[in-house]
């Protein structure tokens, strides 16, 4: 054996005896792991290049994903699959830990006590030797060397078993001397002890005489020999010189790492059996429940999709049946009833076109008699003649009413029917306008058309946008005050508007929403008067909503009002937004309310109101929205200073007194009322040409100031206005902003009066 | 269907109110009306009273109004103005498609119902001597006779008035609504369904291929025009 200075074998230290070797390495694997994936996650973060590469990593991955958010069975199966994996991985780690423990207990307890015995009998041999050549030892020095030398290989070689797998034995010198003498290095089995021996070891036994051990891998100078593991158990001891020497015994693994190998093998393909059985097992399983419910979930989209006879099978008692029992019971009382509504449905239908028919007819008869009669009142004394008039108008109205009746209750029987063409709603407007300019001229207001340079092309029911328009248009000549309509249209993003605007006495606060309700009277007493059937806007709605489109309304108290219809360009499109705002640009917040003098920003709750026309939800019931109204209050100061208004052109007609007082309260420290910001606005008198004017006095029942007064019911006038009620509403610019509006309010009555 | 002295008018209608309120206004107007209360009768009356127009309720009982309607239809080209009560678009087209040149809604004016009367009957009053063609067809203005390769079509009144209107100015589109004024009598917009039924129901007799027509043509988007000849 010869061999120079020790070389420090390399390999893990293995100070925890009975701890698995590679155990310690696969944990810092998975602390590298885990910490490159914290860096990675960081990087996402941070660079651009791995967000990148992320996007491209995760694109593929997103029909798994889905199908991973949609399939219930395939989650259930993959849950299964982790978590037994987990369980078997966890399991095949303790099973596994407990064998190897086992089997290695054994191996070292062994080994140690065939070590003891070995050293034990280094010992005694050296004892021997030393006791038998004393003096050649003492006294020469190379006699007694070449003497020691031969004595340690025949120790090395006598120590070591000869079989195979039993172990080998390596002397070294002690480490605090060199290769010198014959103290070198001895081997037995071709082991290669500078590798074999780790360096600590020899550390630890050259401080100590007592036995130590560690695991090391045992590696061969013969090449054709494999290194194997294996346990060296050295121990410092003295040779026949006294000198110390480390002798160690190596003792070979194989077998042990063999046994535990069939073992993990053993326990992996059992594990993988389990694990791909427990996911067989979970499919199976999870099949069961998850068929029931997507058959319940296809048949329920057959229900909704109208196909009402379609049942679940049901078979045995357990939950799904139970769950089936219940869905077909549910299905067939959804049946039931959808039939009923279907049945209350026609009935209605049928009611209403009967009604249409059996009210109609008598109606003919009627309205032809009064028809003659009216012809003839010439010959009729003043009494009877003035009878036949209102007969005759009152029939109109009667007849109208009953048509706009009719026209809604077939909206709500869903009977109504839309017949989209393009048309150019240009030429609707023009229609709409040369249809309106007689009352217009009536009223001395005058209809500009804005937009119609070019065309303005949608798919729409050209009556019901005609019905739309003319009800619109008329409206803002009735309420206009004489003051200029402007009705503007414009195209753009798939959608077609046409906005009136008028400047007339404007919408208060919330009523932009009311003025569609049904039969909505701001204010009752009042509106009676006008010849409004009070569906005219709610009819109009209707229709709008019928094109899939809006009707929209805004106005600021004494700032006039604009009603928007926008309709899509193609009938099955969907409205995403209006060419024109519905807040025109003239409004006075747009105009930095320079007139009013508000501060910018100030008095918003005013003005624009927004009906989703859109919406289902229908309009406000008329009952409801009534109540809210504040009292009506005009101004008494300003606008109903009489003296300002006699020579303006307008007829002073006396007015039932109850009717168009002004409220009491409106003295010049105005009370606040409504919880609104201010006074009430100003409204006294905006007489139209066929209005009244004066109404200074300052009593009379609160909340009945009316002011407007249209013609009454001695007036021949038989213009239809298509919304009465709406008008109501128009002459109280109330609330709001305050005094300053209230002083705009007066201010534009005035400007009103005197422009006329 | 010759005689237009005054004009005779059949009333059909089972509401003997409205008849005899119709009865009032027609003879005011200078009709001579007869009446018919059953839609079973309405036939036998229609052949004894040989009127000149006839205003037909459409819900009758017995035979309704839209039964009664091709049942004249069948043998005469009188015209027919139908009264309904309905407005709504099934009746109303069921009822054009049966055969009836017009109709009104009740409750109507009785000037509105007179103008159409008149607007009915006008055409027979102005016959002149003239001769128009239009695709393959030899049209006789005077005579009230539409030809093909010498075979006479049969049209009603109010067809002829339509095909005429087309053919007196071939090079002209006519909308619908102007063809409503023309045939018609309308002086405002109205129900333009009027003018695509009829517009059927005269391609159906005078076209050789109802489905691709030579002599109406429709110009998409605007209205008709005749055929080139």
């Amino acid at each position: 054996m010869s061999g120079d200075s020790a070389a420090p074998a390399p390999g893990r230290s293995g100070a925890r005896p009975g701890r698995p070797v590679g155990r310690k390495k696969s944990g810092s694997r998975w602390g590298r792991f885990l910490e490159s994936g914290l860096l990675l996650q960081g990087g996402v973060q941070g660079s651009p290049v791995i967000r990148l590469f992320m996007r491209w990593v995760r694109r593929p991955l997103l029909p798994v994903m889905r199908l991973w958010r949609r399939n219930i069975q395939l989650k259930v199966v993959v849950t299964t699959l982790l978590m037994s994996l987990g369980v078997v991985l966890l399991l095949g780690f303790v099973v596994i830990g407990q064998v190897r423990n086992g089997l290695l207990d054994a191996k070292v307890k062994a080994s140690q006590s065939q070590a003891t015995g070995g050293f034990a009998v280094a010992k005694q041999r050296a004892d021997e030797a030393s006791s038998g050549t004393g003096g050649d030892v003492a006294t020469a020095d190379g006699r007694p060397a070449q003497n020691v030398s031969e004595w340690m290989s025949d120790l090395a070689s006598s120590l070591s078993s000869g079989g195979q797998g039993a172990f080998d034995v390596v002397t070294l010198p002690a480490s605090d001397e060199g290769g010198a003498g014959g103290r070198g290095q001895r081997a037995s089995g071709e082991v290669d002890w500078s590798r074999s021996v780790p360096a600590d070891l020899r550390e630890r036994i050259g401080s100590s005489t007592m036995a130590a051990q560690s695991y090391a891998r045992i590696t061969y100078n013969n090449p054709t020999k494999d290194s194997q593991p294996g346990l060296v158990i050295g121990k410092q001891v003295n040779d026949p010189n006294g000198d110390p020497y480390q002798l160690y015994y190596l003792f070979p693994l194989t077998q042990e790492e063999k046994s535990l190998s069939l073992v993990k093998g053993t326990l992996a393909t059992a594990g993988l059996f389990v694990v791909v059985l427990l996911g067989a097992i979970a499919w199976l399983v999870v099949r069961q429940v998850v068929t029931p419910v997507r058959m319940a979930a296809g048949i329920a989209e057959r229900l909704s999709a109208g196909r009402l006879q379609e049942r679940m099978k049901v078979t045995g008692e357990d939950d799904i049946a139970r769950l089936g029992e219940a869905f077909n019971k549910m299905a067939q009382n959804l049946q039931l009833k959808i039939s009923q509504l279907e049945d209350l449905s026609r009935m209605q239908r049928r009611f209403v076109s009967d009604v249409s028919h059996e009210l109609r007819t008598p109606l003919t008869t009627v309205r032809m008699a009064a028809d003659v009669i009216h012809e003839a009142r010439e010959d009729f004394d003043p009494v009877t003649a003035r009878s036949a008039e209102l007969l005759a108008d009152q029939l109109d109205r009667f007849e109208s009413l009953l048509a706009d009746l009719l026209e809604i209750s077939r909206f709500d029987a869903g009977a109504a029917a839309l017949e989209a063409e393009p048309i150019d709603l240009r030429e609707v407007v023009r229609r709409v306008v040369s249809g309106a300019e007689p009352l217009a001229e009536r009223k001395g207001t005058q209809i500009r058309i804005l937009g119609d340079q070019q065309p303005v092309v949608a798919e729409a029911d050209a009556r019901r946008v005609e019905r739309v328009l003319r009800n619109l248009v008329v409206n803002a000549v009735e309420h206009g005050e004489g003051r200029d309509v402007v009705v503007k249209l414009a195209a753009a993003g798939g959608a077609v508007a046409v906005a009136v605007r008028d400047y007339g006495v404007g919408l208060k606060p919330g009523e932009a929403t009311r003025v569609f309700s049904r039969f909505w009277r701001a204010d009752p007493a009042r509106a009676r008067t006008t010849g409004g059937t009070g569906l005219g806007l709610s009819i109009a709605l209707e229709d709008a909503r019928l094109h899939g489109g809006w009707l929209q309304a805004w106005g600021e108290p004494g700032g006039g009002s604009q009603f928007r219809l926008t309709l899509p360009r193609t009938a099955d499109e969907p409205l995403r937004g209006s060419p024109i705002p519905l807040e025109p640009k003239d409004s006075r917040r747009n105009r930095g309310l320079d007139d009013a003098g508000l501060p910018c920003g100030g008095g918003d709750g005013e003005k624009r109101a927004t009906v989703p026309a859109q919406s289902a939800s229908g309009p406000v019931p008329s009952g409801s929205a009534r109540d809210p109204i504040p009292p009506r209050a005009a101004s008494a100061a300003p606008t109903a200073d009489p003296t300002a208004l006699p020579g303006n052109g307008a007829r002073v007609v006396p007015r039932p007194a109850s009717r168009r007082q002004d409220d009491p309260q409106a003295t010049p420290e105005r009370p606040v009322r409504d919880g609104g910001a201010g006074g009430p606005a100003g409204n006294g008198v905006v007489g139209g040409p066929a209005s009244t004017v004066g109404n200074g006095a300052v009593s009379g029942p609160a909340g009945t100031a009316g002011d407007r007064e249209p013609s009454g019911p001695g007036g021949a006038s038989r213009d239809r206005d298509v919304s009465g009620p709406r008008d109501a509403d128009r002459d109280g610019g109330s609330a709001g902003s305050g005094r300053e509006n209230e002083a705009e309010s007066a201010d534009r009555h005035g400007e009103a009066s005197r422009g006329r | 269907m010759m005689s237009f002295m005054k004009g005779r008018v059949l009333v059909v209608d089972d509401d003997t109110a409205l008849a005899e309120m119709l009865g009032i206004v027609l003879r005011g107007e200078g009709f001579e009306p007869s009446f018919v209360a059953d839609g079973d009768k309405a036939l036998a009356a229609f052949r004894e009273s040989k009127p000149d127009l006839v205003l037909l309720d459409l819900m009758l009982p017995g035979r309704d109004g839209i039964e009664v309607c091709r049942l004249i239809r069948a043998e005469s080209g009188v015209p027919i103005v139908m009264l309904t009560a309905k407005s709504d678009t099934v009746d109303v087209v069921v009822g054009l498609e049966s055969g009836a040149d017009d109709y009104i809604v009740k409750p109507f004016k009785p000037k509105e119902l007179v103008a159409r009367i008149r607007a009915r009957l006008r055409r027979s009053e102005e016959p002149a001597p003239e001769q128009l063609a239009i695709g393959d067809l030899v049209i006789d203005v005077a005579g009230h006779s539409v030809k093909r390769d010498g075979q006479s079509i049969a049209l009603t009144p109010l067809e002829f008035d339509l095909l005429v209107a087309l053919a007196r100015k071939p090079w002209q589109v006519f909308t619908r609504e102007v063809l409503l004024e023309q045939v018609w009598g309308y002086r405002h917009a109205a129900d333009t369904r009027l003018v695509n039924v009829h517009v059927q129901r005269l391609r159906s007799k005078v076209e050789k291929d109802p489905e691709k027509p030579e002599i109406v043509v429709t110009v998409r988007g605007v209205g008709y025009k005749a055929g080139p000849s």
